[in-house]
Parts: C-alpha cells; structure tokens; sequence
C-alpha cells in the first residue's frame, strides 16, 4: 500500500477511535462517585490516547510521503489542529482528571477534523516562502498554543451550560443556544458537503470575472448564482444572484456554501430542539450536575494560563522570526498576522480582568467562548474570506 | 516628620512629572517620524533638495539645482514610454523660451534607460530646453516620484511651490510658471 | 502623609488596605478593594498601598492615576483590537496592486463601503496616527501600572511576618481551624519542605512560601514589551535602518541601492524552478491547480566592497567579499545589510541578430548585424556594404491606436523600425521588426530583415535591509516570554498555620490554581492531625 493511503487511512482510523472515546465519555455521566475515574472515564482516556497515537502515525506517514511536515494548507493545517485539541485535552485530562471534559472536547476535535476533509486534501508542493524549517516550528507552536486555548472555550461552555439560570429566557440563554446553533452551523456544513460529494453532484455557470467569461463550478445546488452568471450544465437553476460586490472566482460559491451551512444548522437545530422540547442547554443541564463549577472554571482560566505563551510564543515571536527571514520584514499587517494580535490582544485582556479585576465564572467563561470564536474566524475565516501572504496555508 | 512628608511629596510628584514627559517625548517623536515618513514626496512649501545630473547629449556637463538659485525652476521627470508625458512636452517647449527671458528654467529629468530612444524622441519633438539623465533613479527616489509625469514648480528661493502628478494643460502650465517667475 | 500603625506595632504607608506585617485589614481602607462588601478579602496585590490609589492632587497625579488604572489599560487593549479588526476588513494600501490609484481602486472593487473605507483613511490604518497612539497608550499604562504595583507589592511581601492578625486568616479562601491537641507541627515542617516549601517561624507561627518570583512575571513580561516598543520606536532613526531595493540584470554588477556606494553585487544567474508536473507525490495538487508551481527563486550572487574612495564618476576598484546564493528563505547577509529575494523579470531580451535577405528567399544574406538591447547603436554599418539605421526602437513594444508605442523601458518585447540603405542608395527601404512581427512599411520592399539569433537573460529583484533594531525587538521579546512563563508556569503559594490555645488555625492564598493549592495543602497536613481546611468560596448551584 502506498505511504499516502496508509496515511489518510490511519486519519479515517483516527477519527472513528475518538468518536467511540467521545460514547465512553458519555457513559461516565452516570457514575455515581464523583471523585474516582469509573471504568468508562478509564476506557475513554485509553481510546483517546491509542486516537492520539493513530493521528500521529497519520502526521508521520503523510510527512514521509511528502517530504515536508503536513501543516502547509488549510487540511493539513485544521487537521493538526483537531490533534492538538486532542493532545490539550489529554494533557488537561490528567492535571484535573475530569471526564466530562472529553465529552465536550472530544466532539468539538471530530468536528474540526471532519471540517478539515471538506478541503482538498492532496498532497500539495511547497512554494518557495514555505520552504523553511520555521514552517512546522511556527505553526505547530501557534497550532497547539490555539488548541490549549481552545480547551479554555470547552471548559467554558462546560461552566455555561451547567451554571446558566435555565429557569427564564435571558441574554445567557440566547447566546449559549447560539453558540450552540453555530456548532450544529459547522456539522451541517459538514453533513451537507460531504452528502453532495458523495452524489458528485456538479452544476456549472459561466459568469464574467473582472470582465472575463469564467467557468465556475458549484459542488452543491446554487440557491446563489454568481452575478450574471449563466447555467451551462443540467441543474437547479439559482433562487437569487450574488450582489455584484462578491468579485472573485469563489466569492458565490463560498456564499452558496454558507447560506446551505446556515440553514443547514437552522433545520438541525430546530430539528433538536422540537424532539427535546426545550433549549438545547436547558436539555444538556442535567448531565452536568456532577460537574463542579469551580473546578471547571479553573479549568478554563489555567488552559488559558498555558495557552497564552505557548500561542505567543509560536504564532506572534516564531512567526515574526520567520518572517523576517522569508519577507525581509518581521512584520507586515497582513490579516493572519493582524489576526493573531487580535488573539493575542484578547487573551492579554482576558487575564488582565481576570487578575486584576476578579473576573471569574460567568464572565470569564464567556470571555472563553469570545477566545475562540477569535481563533476559529483566524483559523477559516480569514482564509477563506480575507486572505492576505497566508492565503496558499 | 512633617518636612519629611512634604520633601516626599516633592520627589514623588517629579518623579512623576519627568517620566511622563520621557514618555511623551517619546510618543511625539514617533508620530512626527510616521508623520514625516508618510509624507510620499517632497511636500510643498519645503525647499527642494539639491542635486547634480549630467545633461543629456553633452558630454559630462552637468547641472546643479543650486546652480539655479535666484531663478524659478520647474522639474519635470519624465520617460518616452509615457504617453501622457509626450502631451505636455510640446507645451513646455512652446512656453520654454518667453519664460526663460524671465528667468524661469525648465529642467525635464528623464527616466529612459537607453539614449538612442531618448535621442530619437528630442529629435521628433524638437525640444530646446535641457533633459537631464537621471539613469539609476536618484532623483527621482530623492523627490519620491510615483506615476510620471509628475512636475515640481520651485521658487527662486528654492522652495516646493506646487507639485503635480499628472499632464499639465496649457493654460495650468503658465500660470504654474508665472507663480515662480522671479520679480523684475 | 499619614502613616498608619497597626495593633502589631507596625508602621504602614497611607493607603494600605492589609497591613504589611500582619496582614490585618485596616479600618477606613477596606473599601479601596472592595473588602467592605466581601466576605473574603481581596488578596491582589496582598492589599499593599497602591499609589494611584492614594494621591490624587495635581494635574500631573491625574494623568499618572489614569493611566495606572487597570480598567483604563483594559479598555485600550480592547480598543486596539476592535481597531485592528477593522483594519483587516478590506486589503491595507500595501498590499492593493501598485501602480494603482487608491481612491479608484478601494471604490471600483468594493464599492461604497470600500470608497467610506478609504475616505476614512483605515487603507492606512496601522500607520495612522491615531493607530499608533492608541499603542503608545498602552505602553505607557504599562509602565505606570508596573511602576505603582511593582513597588508597594514588593515592598509587602518582603516585611510580612508569619505572625498574622486573626481576621487575615479567616477571611483566607481556603481556611480552617482545627480543635485538637495532638497537632504535630514537626510533621507538618517536614511536609512543607518536602513540597519544597519556605518555612519562616515567628513565636510558633508558620509561615511557609513557595515561588514568590512567580509574582514578577507580570512586571518582566512588561520590561518585555517596553523593550520592544522602543525597538520598534528605534526603526524612525535613519542610521539604524535602511530599506532599498535593487535591480540586476544577469552577468551585471549593480551598485547595491542603500549601501551609500559601498557595496556592489554581480548576478551571475537567476534560476526559477518549477514543480516537475510528473511528480508522483504532487501530481493530482498540480493537476488540481492547474499550472506550474514554483518551487525555487534563486540568484547565484557575489558581493563586493568598494576599495577606492567613492567617487561620483569613474570605475570603482571592487574587492569580493561573498559569493552565495540567495533564496526565498535564505537572505545573504554582509556587512550589516541583508539582501532578499524579492522579485524577478524573466526573459529581458539581451541581444539581438538579424540579417538582411531577400524578401522572398530567406535563405539569401546580405549580411547580419547585432542590437545590444542595453545600449543600440543608432546605425549599423555591415561589411558588405548595407547600412541599416535604427529608426525607432520600442523596448516592450504595443500597438496604441494603430501605432506602435512602449509601455516601458524594459526589453520584455523588443521591436524597432529599420531604414535599410543598400549600397550606393540613398533611399531607404523601410521594414517594422519585433518579436513575430515583421511589417513591409509599404508593401514594396525588396529586403526583409530577419531575426536569427537572440539573447535573453532574467533580472533579479532584491531588497536591501539594514535593522539594528533587530537586536532590541529580540530582547523585548525575550524578555516578555521570560516574563509570561514565569507568570504562567508557576504560582506563587502560602500556607499560614497559627497556634491557638486548642489546635491551630490554617489558611491558605495561591495568586492562582486553587485546585492545585489544596490537593498541596492536603498533603502538608497528611498525618499531622490537622483537619482539611474549606474552599469559603465554593460557587453556588
């Protein structure tokens, strides 16, 4: 079997070991003494571990394969990330012992890993910018710093779920049913994608690019045509056309995508919310009852505690090392890098208030939940939306 | 006791005082060094800074900025590649000679990279007044030239008076001469 | 100033909220943090004077106290952000295709908001003013909140006693009294240096003290970034930086552009690779992007130093000083400067041969001639006796409005009108020559003139650096690192055991990791008798 195959077999294997760990996970729920790891707790850590060691083995083959270490575009990269997650988790696991934990992590890693194989995942060459040992000391730095702060945001919504008043509608309750709604926004993009590439389903448009007649092809059925765009394949026809400001080749077929994930994310979460009757938090609340708000807060503070530096260290100092050696200058105010300040700037805050101004629980897990939200928009958004030097990562 | 308090006091108020203003110091120096270094060219109202280039087709005679003091100078910096530069030339040459009577020099710094194109444009054109080669850019880098043509109007003092990015019409480019013809 | 003395004989400066030996919260300060509505006290910065706090009188004060505040630092982090953000909405000036007009090209793309967007100056915003001001505030709230909370903390954790007043104790988070007399304190000193803790004694009190340098973290990470600011501040002074660029064309030696005359470079070949499209590893990603990937920039380069005094005029005497090769990557570096690979031209035409043959048979010659592309030559006399004069000559040659202009001065697409003298004529035959292009100017030539031979050759593009600032950004960011490991990694703890007439009382404070202090303070107090002290501030259900 060739290298590549035992690689993206051994990320298959990967995934699906996680997704049993996140059940075990789940059967710990029910156990009655909160103190000791049960049986399930203990099965569910080795699953994560044995999940972990396959992944490596994914990052490894794929490495030989290539030639290069696998964090050079947006698969590789968001795949790593998921197995960072992973790895903070596992590290966290064994400082506080805490099985709920896995519970939250576990899924938010497979769908980060699962968001990741909605990309191109062929083995792709390396530009002359990449060609850098500073390549895989950068971005596994900045990538683990991000997935330790990441724990922070699980942790966090742990806290929010299990301390928010469900008793009445509230400015809580509407944002964590949002965060929550955004969360089932990124499995239905996931659902959607792949069900559509399974079909090979393709409809082809041609519409002028800065004045050119372009061929754009869609993956999915175009509720948004690109702007004067023509069907030249059998298809839906569109419901609407871009507005004429979304230039570019991608820019509809992003927006298309988008408007799918988010009425995929409405029908799953109504879908969710009508079979259980109540909020989604009002529903998962109880599960969480064994969960103790202190630790789990602390939990959240101290991932951002070993987050900070480490993200620091690799997306801010190591980045602008390679930088300076690669693009003449340190820094440049592209938007990866300006998006990383950004980070940087609302962790800075985050402990500042924390320390000095005694926010801690509520107010600290959502600052959390902000954290990530940051460091997703940096991960994708800016990417896939804003791209600046970064745009081929 | 009380001495002491209010010497205390004193040090810490100074203390105070003079990190502040190290710090604003420091904060001005920054903005005025971002001010200036925004500035893309030579700003008007500035004096413009001198320089030596040889003239074109006459083997090695040079001509200074400072050469000219006393007399208004407008500089032009232009290629032959650069049609809208090959607009405003015959202007300059039509109004060349009643404002050099006046005391008014028009210096055209070229941009080209090889004399034969230049020489086969002062040809075709006709131009009297005096090309200087500014080959390696120098000039040009010194005033901060962007898109060509882009002129500057300097006053027998030698300052900026006005400067332009773009072709001139006819009518801009006299009244452009006339703020800098020295008085009589 | 009005000192205030506590109960314990010591002697606090105006403003403490616990005093500094013993720890007992001092009436009429309490509300300075916030104790007054607290069941627990308010432990940051162990309740010392913070200046801000206390002096508040002149105008200079006023600012000072400002920029102390924490909530003041805060709220410009948060409005640095929102800046940066918005800095990142559409693409900065810098990064707009140049040779573009600004103002068109931010409306023409992304219509009225990128026109508000511009108008508004954000193309530039991280070098507006108000963009760096906002950061100069930060700094100095830096400075100033370190200065106030560095000093009075400093001062308080070294004149504490490990005598400590009741009330400290109880109003401790984690705190507990045990009723018993068979505490064995032995065991408990033995504990506490088995965790590696400091043990101080006063009258039966315990004191015991871990990694208190955890405390200066904040304060070092702090040097850190001012460090660095300067560094950056450093950039504006000339002598400390020089950003050039320079072009040279292959087998040229170029004077090195920032390098006031110094140094010089010859380019002795350009060389871009692309991906081998046949490349089994890569083959479906090249497929997939559909054209050639680059996979090497690189210019084989020698550097020179000026010997002979630098001269306007008149040959320089160069001494090699480096031969390398620069890559994406992989600067060369001499002398200070560092030149990059930037940029490239491929394929600028060099030289070119023709020759004169008949119109209808290519294979006649009345012979050939050369055009240095560098330097053409007005009139070309060949030996056997044609004269050809170069009448125009368009470097990269377009067709304007039915006539052929240049769009530069770069021979990327050569192309030049020939008057063809034959011997003995005085009239010439006109011919159009370029690349593919070759035009009977009136259709009754009897010559042609063809090319046969040409040369071409790549320009390198590179930057030239000079930073001494780099040295100081390095150290700054050093130092902050330092500062934010030994802030982060570690966590300053005490553990207070106060003898009572019946058992003892503990407490104890962790800036931070509570979780940990408490599995810790359980294994102090394993075997000594002492019961497990409480978390007083357990989070309600």
């Amino acid at each position: 079997m060739e290298l590549s195959t035992v690689s993206s077999n051994l990320l298959y294997a990967a995934f699906i070991i996680y997704l049993v760990a996140t059940f075990f996970f789940g059967g710990t729920i029910r156990d009655k003494n909160r103190k000791k790891t049960g049986v399930a707790g203990k099965i569910g850590i080795t699953l994560t571990i044995v999940g972990f060691l396959t992944q490596v083995g994914y990052f490894i083959t794929r490495w030989l394969a290539s030639g290069h270490a696998p964090v050079s575009n947006l698969f590789e990269f968001t795949t790593f990330f998921g197995m960072m997650l992973v790895l903070a988790f596992i590290v966290m696991y064994f400082i506080y012992r805490i099985n709920v934990l896995g519970l939250f992590a576990l899924p938010i890693a497979l769908l980060i890993i699962a968001f990741a194989s909605m990309f191109p995942s062929e083995i792709s060459p390396l530009v002359p910018s990449l060609q850098s040992h500073w390549l895989y000391i950068h971005v596994t730095t900045a990538s683990l710093g991000q997935a330790v702060l990441s724990v922070s945001f699980v942790a966090g919504l742990i806290f929010l779920i299990r301390q928010i008043d469900q008793g009445e509608k509230s400015k809580h309750t509407f944002w964590l049913e949002f965060v929550i709604y955004m969360l089932a926004t990124a499995l239905a993009f996931i659902i959607i994608s792949s069900s559509f590439n399974a079909m090979n389903y393709q409809v082809t448009f041609e519409a002028p690019i800065q004045e050119q007649p372009t061929e754009i092809t869609y993956q999915m059925p175009a509720i948004a045509g690109p702007t004067d765009g023509e069907l030249i394949t059998e298809g839906m026809s569109p419901l609407f056309e871009v507005p004429q400001w979304m230039r570019g080749q991608d820019a509809a077929i992003k927006f298309n995508t988008m408007i799918w994930s988010f009425l995929g994310g409405i029908v799953l979460y109504w879908l969710a919310r009508l079979i259980l009757r109540k909020r989604i938090g009002a529903a998962v609340q109880p599960l969480l009852k064994k969960a103790n708000p202190e630790l789990v807060d602390e939990i959240s503070y101290r991932a951002v505690a070993i987050g900070f530096p480490i993200f620091t260290l690799g997306a801010l100092i190591f980045a602008m090392i390679w930088a300076q050696q690669a693009w003449d200058r340190f820094w440049g105010w592209d938007p990866k890098e300006v998006w990383a300040l950004i980070t940087f700037f609302f962790y800075a805050a985050y402990l500042h208030l924390r320390l000095s101004r005694g926010w801690q629980g509520m107010k600290s897990a959502w600052l959390a939940v902000g954290g990530f939200a940051i460091i997703m928009f940096n991960l994708l958004a800016v990417n896939l939306i804003i791209s600046g030097l970064h745009s081929y990562a | 006791m009380k001495e002491k308090t209010v010497q205390k006091k004193k040090k810490r108020l100074v203390f105070r005082t003079i990190l502040l203003a190290v710090m604003a110091g420091l904060v001005v120096f920054a903005l005025v060094s971002n001010f200036n270094s925004d500035k893309a060219v030579v700003a008007e109202g500035e004096p413009a800074p001198d320089f030596q280039l040889e003239k074109f087709g006459s083997d090695g005679e040079t001509i200074a900025l400072s050469d000219l003091e006393g007399k208004g100078v407008m500089l032009n910096f232009w290629a032959t590649y650069c049609e809208p530069c090959k607009k405003e030339m015959p202007y300059m040459e039509k109004l060349y000679s009643e404002y050099k009577k006046k005391g008014v020099e028009i210096l055209a710094i070229n941009l080209d990279s090889t004399n034969l194109v230049v020489e086969q444009f002062l040809d075709r054109y006709g131009i009297s007044f005096p090309i200087l080669q500014d080959e390696n850019g120098q000039v040009m880098n010194r005033y901060n030239v962007g898109p060509i043509p882009s002129t500057f109007f300097i006053s027998p003092e030698g300052k900026v008076v006005k400067h332009v990015v773009g072709p001139l019409t006819l009518e801009k480019l006299d009244g452009y001469l006339q703020q800098i013809t020295p008085e009589a | 100033m009005n000192n205030i003395t506590c109960e314990c004989g010591h002697v606090n400066p105006e403003g403490t909220v616990l005093c500094e030996s013993c720890g007992k919260p001092i009436q009429g300060n309490q509300h300075i943090d916030g104790n007054d509505s607290q069941t627990l006290l308010n432990m940051r910065y162990d309740g010392s004077a913070r200046r801000s706090q206390t002096y508040n009188r002149t105008f200079v004060d006023k600012i000072w106290n400002f920029f102390s505040s924490v909530k003041v630092g805060v709220w410009l982090i948060v409005l640095t952000l929102v800046a940066s953000a918005v800095g990142t909405i559409f693409p900065q000036e810098m990064y707009i295709p140049p040779n573009v007009d600004a103002a068109t090209h931010y409306e023409d793309q992304y219509g009225l908001a990128g026109q508000i967007y511009y108008q508004l100056g954000f193309h530039n915003l991280f070098s507006s003013w108000w963009y760096m001001l906002l950061l100069a505030m930060i700094g100095i709230s830096i400075v100033i909140a370190s200065i106030d909370r560095f000093v009075p903390l400093y001062k308080t954790l070294r004149t504490q006693k490990p005598k400590r007043h009741d009330l400290f104790l109880k109003k401790q988070r984690v705190f507990g009294k045990t009723e018993s007399s068979s505490v064995d304190i032995d065991q408990v000193r033995k504990n506490l240096k088995k965790s590696r803790y400091k043990v101080k004694e006063q009258d039966g009190h315990i004191l015991a003290e871990k990694n208190r340098f955890a405390r200066w973290g904040p304060y070092v990470n702090h040097i850190g970034l001012i460090i660095f600011l300067l560094g950056t501040l450093l950039r504006f002074i000339p002598a400390l930086y020089v950003d050039d660029f320079v072009w040279v064309r292959e087998g040229e030696t170029a004077v090195i552009n920032g390098t006031e005359g110094q140094y010089y470079i010859k380019n002795k070949e350009f060389i871009l690779e692309t991906y081998d499209e046949d490349d089994e590893r890569f083959q479906e990603a090249l497929q997939n992007q559909g054209g050639l990937v680059p996979k090497t920039y690189q210019t084989n380069a020698v550097v020179y130093k000026r010997t002979d005094p630098v001269v306007v005029g008149g040959d320089p005497e160069l001494e090699k000083i480096k031969e390398d090769q620069i890559k994406v990557n992989h600067p060369l570096k001499f002398g200070g400067f560092a030149l990059y690979q930037a940029s490239y031209q491929l394929n600028e035409f060099k030289e070119m041969t023709f020759k004169i043959h008949d119109k209808n048979n290519e294979d006649s010659s009345y012979g050939q001639f050369t055009v240095d592309l560098s330097e053409p030559k007005s009139e070309y006399q060949l030996d056997s006796g044609y004269r050809v004069v170069l009448d125009s000559y368009y470097p990269e040659y377009e067709l304007k409005d039915g006539k052929p202009v240049s769009v530069s001065k770069y021979p990327k697409n050569p192309a030049f009108v020939f008057n063809v003298y034959p011997p003995g004529q005085s009239e010439p035959e006109v011919s159009f020559v370029g690349i593919g292009a070759n035009v009977d100017a009136t259709g009754e030539n009897d010559y042609k003139i063809g090319l046969i031979n040409f040369d071409v050759r790549d320009v390198t593009g590179l930057t030239v650096r000079k930073d001494y600032t780099l040295p100081f950004i390095a150290l700054g960011g050093a130092i902050f690192m330092i500062g934010v490991i030994q802030g982060m990694y570690w966590n300053h703890r005490r553990i207070w055991i106060k003898p009572k007439e019946n058992g003892v009382w503990i407490a104890g404070h962790t800036n931070k990791n509570w979780f940990a202090l408490r599995r810790e303070i359980d294994k102090v107090i394993s075997e000594t008798g002492i019961e497990a002290p409480n978390d007083q501030q357990e989070m309600k259900n």
